[in-house]
Order: structure tokens, then sequence, then C-alpha cells
């Protein structure tokens, strides 16, 4: 499919029609993964041997992790689509993906301070990697509430989109800022894709399915809320025409 | 955009409101926290530089929302934006207004609070210096979140919602000038961030105010 | 069936629980939206049509 292709799904019509084919399957798919990556981390797979039966929380902590922060890049490019090219598909798929990620940041949130608690001995400490995550949460928050709060469409796509890219540049500054203030209690990144030494390959394999699984279930929400918001814009025009004509 | 300027502090001291109101609040959550933590002068020694810096920002952050919402009420934000100035010289110089007016007093006033707090003697310099630098960013940052909120019937508490979370950096670093300032420590890096981050914010963040405004005044 | 968690069954059992929960929560309510604002597009479109 050439790049130019991908901007017909701009038209409503034809990402609705898209997607009712595309949506069953990707769900599916992300259910799948999911209950086979969380069944094979909970059951099937041993104790560290120094954190014990907690490490089987990471399968739920390391993919929600990076969902929080990969929805929040997502909503920067089809904020920045929407600035530069104005589609509206783009900007209600940014609106779209606000609260899952928000509910992924929160799951980050609550299973390091449940994982927190026997391992460091603290629910929760002000260390950088945590603060950080409260600060996007906040970030999130603020986000969604100026969603909700203004009622022009395209204004309030408008304001969203520029919050969203001033808030990145922000997230950014605070991420280094929190580095600057506190050395933190937690571990360095434990994985990344070229390099999987940190993690034993007993544990690495369902991570890498959970992961699977988180991204296919955010794909399927944030196309199933597009859908919705796409539906809801187009409802509040026709009712505007309506009481126009009245 | 000088006019501009002098009709806003004009308005802000005329009103007499704003002014004071910011100063009054700063003096109150000064007084109030040793009822909140207790009288040790050693602990209040200690925690001076947070809470003088927390207290400044809460102050700014009261204000905010009148930097745009009277004019437009008013309507004299549409006559602003037709006028040739370009609409990042008004969000400029509202900001200006906005600084000259709160963060300027509140600067001027730490000093006289920070002995309520037993500051210690070293950091009172370092404490002005470090607001003096890093108020600037507080007022701009708030121009922007006041021109997303402007045209809500109930801003106010989204304004902090969406503004808060942006004071982050600036307020680690402030405080962290201010803390080592009083404790004698070396602070050249916060303080070289603090004045990059202000700088950073004065040059780019103007032009996310207006296209803002813009996009609220269509 | 349910593995041995040792001394920590505590905190592992509540971090599935609770994320769980969360996402399930997010599922059902976007499904409930969904279909809310589907059926009341629909109810929309057809007045408009049948009202010509």
């Amino acid at each position: 499919m050439s790049l130019n292709a991908l901007w017909e799904f701009a038209n409503p019509r034809k990402f609705i029609a898209t997607t009712d084919r595309v949506l069953p399957w990707v769900a599916w798919a992300a259910a799948l993964m999911l209950v086979a990556g969380l069944v094979w981390g909970f059951f099937f797979t041993p104790d560290d041997f120094r954190q014990g039966s907690t490490v089987k929380i990471i399968y739920l902590h390391v993919p929600s992790a990076l969902m929080a922060i990969n929805a929040w890049l997502m909503m920067l490019v089809t904020s920045l689509v929407w600035i530069v090219r104005r589609h509206h598909v783009s900007a209600l798929a940014a609106r779209a993906a606000a609260p899952v990620g928000m509910v992924m940041t929160l799951v980050a949130l609550a299973t390091g301070a449940l994982w927190g608690q026997p391992m460091w001995g603290t629910w929760w400490a002000w260390d950088p990697r945590l603060t950080s995550f409260l600060i996007l949460f906040l970030f999130y928050l603020g986000y969604i509430a100026l969603w909700e709060a203004i009622e022009n469409d395209d204004t309030a796509a408008d304001l969203t989109s520029i919050l969203c890219l001033v808030g990145s540049v922000f997230a950014l500054l605070s991420r280094y800022a929190v580095n600057f203030w506190n050395q933190g209690l937690h571990q360095g990144a434990s994985l990344s894709l070229d390099k999987q030494e940190n993690v034993a390959d007993v544990f690495w394999y369902p991570l890498l399915a959970t992961i699977a699984g988180f991204v296919l279930l955010f794909v399927a929400l944030v196309l199933m809320r597009t859908r919705t918001e796409i539906r809801a814009r187009r409802m509040r025009a026709l009712l505007a025409r309506e009481r126009m004509q009245a | 955009m000088i006019a501009l300027l002098t009709r806003d502090l004009r308005l802000a001291i005329r009103a007499g409101g704003g002014f004071g109101l910011g100063l009054a609040f700063f003096l109150i959550v000064v007084v109030l926290v040793p009822f909140g933590v207790g009288p040790q002068s050693a602990l209040l020694s200690t925690i001076a530089p947070g809470i003088l810096w927390l207290g400044a920002l809460l102050a700014c952050l009261l204000s905010l929302d009148r930097i745009l919402a009277l004019d437009w009420e008013d309507g004299s934000l549409d006559l602003l934006a037709t006028s040739p100035l370009p609409m990042e010289g008004i969000v400029s110089a509202k900001a200006l207004a906005h600084w000259l007016t709160t963060g300027l007093p509140l600067v001027l006033a730490a000093p006289v609070l920070g002995i309520l707090l037993n500051l210690p003697v070293a950091g009172f310099g370092w404490l002005v210096a470090s607001l003096a630098l890093g108020t600037p960013a507080l007022s701009v940052i708030g121009t922007f979140g006041a021109a997303l909120t402007v045209g809500l019937k109930r801003g106010g508490l989204l304004l902090s919602l969406l503004v808060l979370p942006l004071y982050v950096p600036t307020l680690i670093f402030g405080a962290e000038v201010a803390r080592r300032g009083a404790e004698g420590m070396a602070l050249t890096t916060p303080l070289a961030l603090l004045a990059g981050i202000t700088c950073g914010t004065i040059a780019l963040l103007p032009f996310a105010s207006a296209a803002v405004l813009r996009a609220n005044l269509r | 069936m349910i593995p041995d968690l040792g001394k920590y069954a505590v905190p592992v059992l509540a971090s599935y629980g609770v994320s769980l929960l969360l996402i399930a929560g997010l599922v059902w309510a976007s499904l409930r939206r969904s279909d809310r604002v589907r059926r009341a597009l629909e109810d929309v479109e057809t007045r408009r049509k049948s009202n010509g």
C-alpha cells in the first residue's frame, strides 16, 4: 500500500467501512494474545530466584507502561496530522486514544505500587520513573478534561492538539528535571529490542506475547472508540442542522 | 504593544484586586504552613525554600484567569485581534503585564516571608534570584493556559489542571536553586537549567498561545 | 491448578486483579458508548429520512 492510499482513511465513511472488516480480527487477536500471554506467564513460568513470584507482575507492568507512553506518542502524531492536514478522523483518533492511555498509565502505576511494596518495602517512592508516570497521568487528565469542556468540535480539536504538542515538550522536560531532582530505586529499562540478556528467555517469550496483546488491545480499542467519536460528531452535526431548519 | 502594556498595567492598578490579592494569598500560605507542620525552627528552615516557591507558584496561579478573561468578556480581545499587532505580540504583552503585577511583587515579598520561615541567611539572595528568574516562565506558561480556557464558563479549575503539570520543571529547578542556596551548595547547574527553561518558554510559548487564541476567537 | 505463589501471593493476585478490572472496565465502557452512539445516530438518521 502506498503512502497516498493511507490518506483515504481520513475519509470518515471509508474509515468506518474499513474498520468494519478489520476490527473483529484485531479484537479477537488481541483477546487471544492477551489470554495466551497472561496464562503462560501466570501458570507456566518459574519464580525468579531473587524476586520470587512477584516476577509475574512483569507481564502486566511492562506492557502497560509501554502502551502508556506509546499512546501519548500516537496522540502527538495524530495531533500533528490534524494541525497540518486537518483530517477530522485524525483529531478524533487522538481523542479516542487518550482515555486508553490514561487507563494504561493507571495500570502501570498500580502494578508498580503492588510490586514495589514487597521488593522495595514501600508502595510509593519519589523515584524519577514513578514521578514521571504520575506527571504523565496528570497530562492525560488535563487533555481529556479540555476535550470535554469545549463545545465546538473544531476548536476543541485545535486546542487539544496544541496542548498535546506543548505537553509533550513539557513532559520530556519534566522527565529530565525529575531525573536531576532525585536518583531513584527503579532499575533501568530491563528490555530493549536489541538486547535481552537482562531478562531470561523463560520470562522473555510470555512477556513478548503480552506486549503484543496490549498493542493489539490498544489498536482495537482506539479503532472502536474512533468509530464512536466519528458517529457522535456526525450526530451532533445532524442535530445542529435540524435545529437550524426548525 | 507598549500602549497595550501600559493599558493593562493601569487597569490592574486601578482595579486593585489582582495586585494585592496574590501577595495576600502568598502571605497566608506562608503563615499557615507552621500551623500545619509545627513551629520547630530547624524543620521550618529546611522546608522554607520549597514552601516559598510553592506559595509563589500558587499565588501566581490564582491570578491567571484574569489575564484574558476580562478582555474576552467586554470584547476588547476581538478588537485587539483585528489590530495590526500580531497575536504573538499581544500574548507577550499580556504575559509581561501579568509578571509585572503578580510575579515581581512576589519576588520582592519573598525575602520578608523568608524571615517568618527562618530561612538561613545565605539563602535570601538565591531565593530572590531563583524567583526572579523563574516567575517570568510561570507567567508565560500561565498565559498559554489562560488562552486555552478563555472561552469557557468555568475555566478556572480546568486552567489549574492544565497549567500545574506544565509548571513542574520550573518548580523543580527553581526550588532546587533556592534550597541549594540556603544550604550553601553548588548551584550553577540548576540555575542554568532554570534560566534555559525561562528563555525557552519566553521564546517559543507565545506562538502556541497565539495559535490557541486565534482558534478560540474564530 | 493455581501455582504456589509463596509469601507474595497477595501482591501478585492483587495486581492481576486490579489490572484486569481496570482493562475490563475500559473495554466495557468503550463498548457501551459505541453501542449507544450507534443507536442514537441511527435514530436521528431514520427520523431525518422519514421527515423527508
